[in-house]
């Protein structure tokens, strides 16, 4: 079976370590939040200027001049700081960030990743996204492994116009999770359920698959 | 008092000086921390032809997005825009034209102008449509843009508090892009929710110094919110 959302979430929250400053985009990421681990300490990094952000806030606690790089309304933990986005971007420009999470539409054997732009539909922009895959060292891509008309996501070469180039490291969809290395993608763990010949089937890229192939673990209950 | 005093005591004063075919740079995120009456100001004024950096470009109606009711946009400098179905019409009708550029970049740019550096090296856009037509260079093993700076003829900033000097405090996130855009104007001109005594604002919080203010007007702001997000 393939993963759902929260799966995927539980997936990248494994991992997180205690003390990281961590970087979620908008979509499978922002969920990454709700799978925190208790005993762990993980500072999020919101790149319009907030480092601690906290929960969503309620009717009497909400304040439109506090909001994330999504421009929901949010709340900041003790120990949050606030500054400017020259400063935000410092941090994340100079690789401050320990792990940076992000959805993209492509992913490549080298490492480039394709998430802003389509050709012939309206571009809105890259927002902050060509800042965090070029700063952070730590990157996981979130995205499903092929699109609704079975098209391949993990290719030999992106076909969209880049957000960054030999930047991507990790890769996790709904199918597998996966490390790219010298010109290829590393199938690392299986989705439960899920055959690595149909991960094979729908990576386009160079796939190599060693001898044993996991299935991820998920802990009960959550 | 003249000397340092910044304060003006209209909409119409602080953005004297505006002409057709300006560049304005603008603080806010989203609709956080933007300088909403100013912005109706200009709309007020119907100034045309006008190039506005900014990371977004507003809603329907509110903020930047009024600028666009009657035209006066001739372009944007942005990371993420098209929230407003008039961006995207203006748009596609070729009406408006647009410069995306990615948020740390536009940032770092507007920095970098009111602190008089031209150009500086991002890897930010490497190897994307970004680097089209600009100089790729090489420091220890790695591929850098040059990208340049970003000054404009008049900066609008919303501020929480200032002082009558034009030192100015933001509130929580509604800091964002404001700071920045402060100082790469030639003429800065900052909102405010409250205007204090000079002494009062304690000078090692002072985000803003009263160096980069050319004017501080005070208003009274709808903040509107654009996702309203409520923990469930």
């Amino acid at each position: 079976m393939a993963l759902t959302r929260e799966q995927m979430a539980q997936r990248v929250a494994q991992e997180l370590k205690d003390g990281f400053y961590v970087n979620l985009g908008i979509g499978i990421p922002t969920l990454v939040a709700n799978y925190i681990p208790q005993d762990m300490a993980v500072m999020l990094q919101s790149e319009n200027g907030l480092l601690g952000m906290g929960e969503f806030p309620t009717e009497e606690t909400i304040d439109a001049d506090m909001i994330n790089a999504g421009k929901q309304t949010v709340t900041a933990i003790k120990g949050a700081s606030i500054f400017s986005s020259a400063e935000s971007f410092a941090m994340i420009r100079g690789g401050h960030v320990d792990l940076t999470v992000l959805g993209a539409f492509e992913v490549d054997v080298q490492g480039s990743i394709a998430s802003w732009m389509i050709p012939n539909k309206l571009v809105k922009g890259m927002g902050g996204a060509m800042d965090l895959v070029a700063g952070a060292d730590n990157i996981i891509v979130t995205m499903t492994h092929a699109s609704k008309d079975g098209d391949s996501k993990l290719l030999e070469s992106c076909r969209l116009p880049l957000t960054g180039k030999g930047c991507i490291k990790k890769v996790l969809t709904d199918l597998a999770w996966l490390e790219i290395e010298n010109g290829a993608f590393i199938l690392k763990e299986r989705a439960p359920g899920v055959t690595v010949e149909e991960i094979q089937a729908k990576t386009q890229g160079k796939l190599i698959v060693p001898d044993d192939v996991p299935e991820m673990q998920f802990a009960q209950a959550s | 008092m003249a000397g340092f005093d910044k304060v003006v005591s209209s909409y119409e004063e602080a953005m004297q000086g505006l002409e057709d075919g300006m560049t304005i740079l603008a603080g806010g995120f989203g609709l956080c921390g933007i300088p909403e009456n100013l912005i109706a100001e200009i709309q007020r004024r119907g100034t045309t032809g006008l190039t506005i950096v900014s990371n977004n470009c507003g809603v329907d109606g509110f903020g930047l997005g009024l600028l666009l009711e009657k035209k006066q946009v001739k372009k944007m400098i942005s990371s993420y825009v098209g929230e407003n179905a008039l961006f995207e019409k203006q748009l596609l009708d070729g009406e408006l034209e647009v410069e995306l550029t990615p948020q740390g970049t536009l940032a770092e740019k507007m920095r970098a102008g009111g602190a008089g550096i031209p150009a500086f090296y991002t890897a930010t856009g490497v190897g994307t449509p970004v680097a089209e037509g600009k100089e790729v260079r090489v420091f220890a093993g790695r591929e850098y843009l040059l990208e340049e700076a970003i000054t404009g003829e008049f900066a609008i900033v919303k501020g929480w508090k200032a002082d009558r000097y034009g030192n100015v405090i933001y509130r929580h996130t509604a800091q964002n892009f404001n700071p920045l855009a402060a100082t790469a104007g030639k003429i800065t001109v900052v909102e405010v929710e409250e205007i204090v005594d000079v002494g009062e604002l304690e000078p090692s919080q002072i985000h803003t110094p009263g160096i980069y203010v050319d004017r501080v007007v005070l208003g009274t702001f709808e903040k509107r919110i654009e996702k309203r997000t409520l923990k469930e």
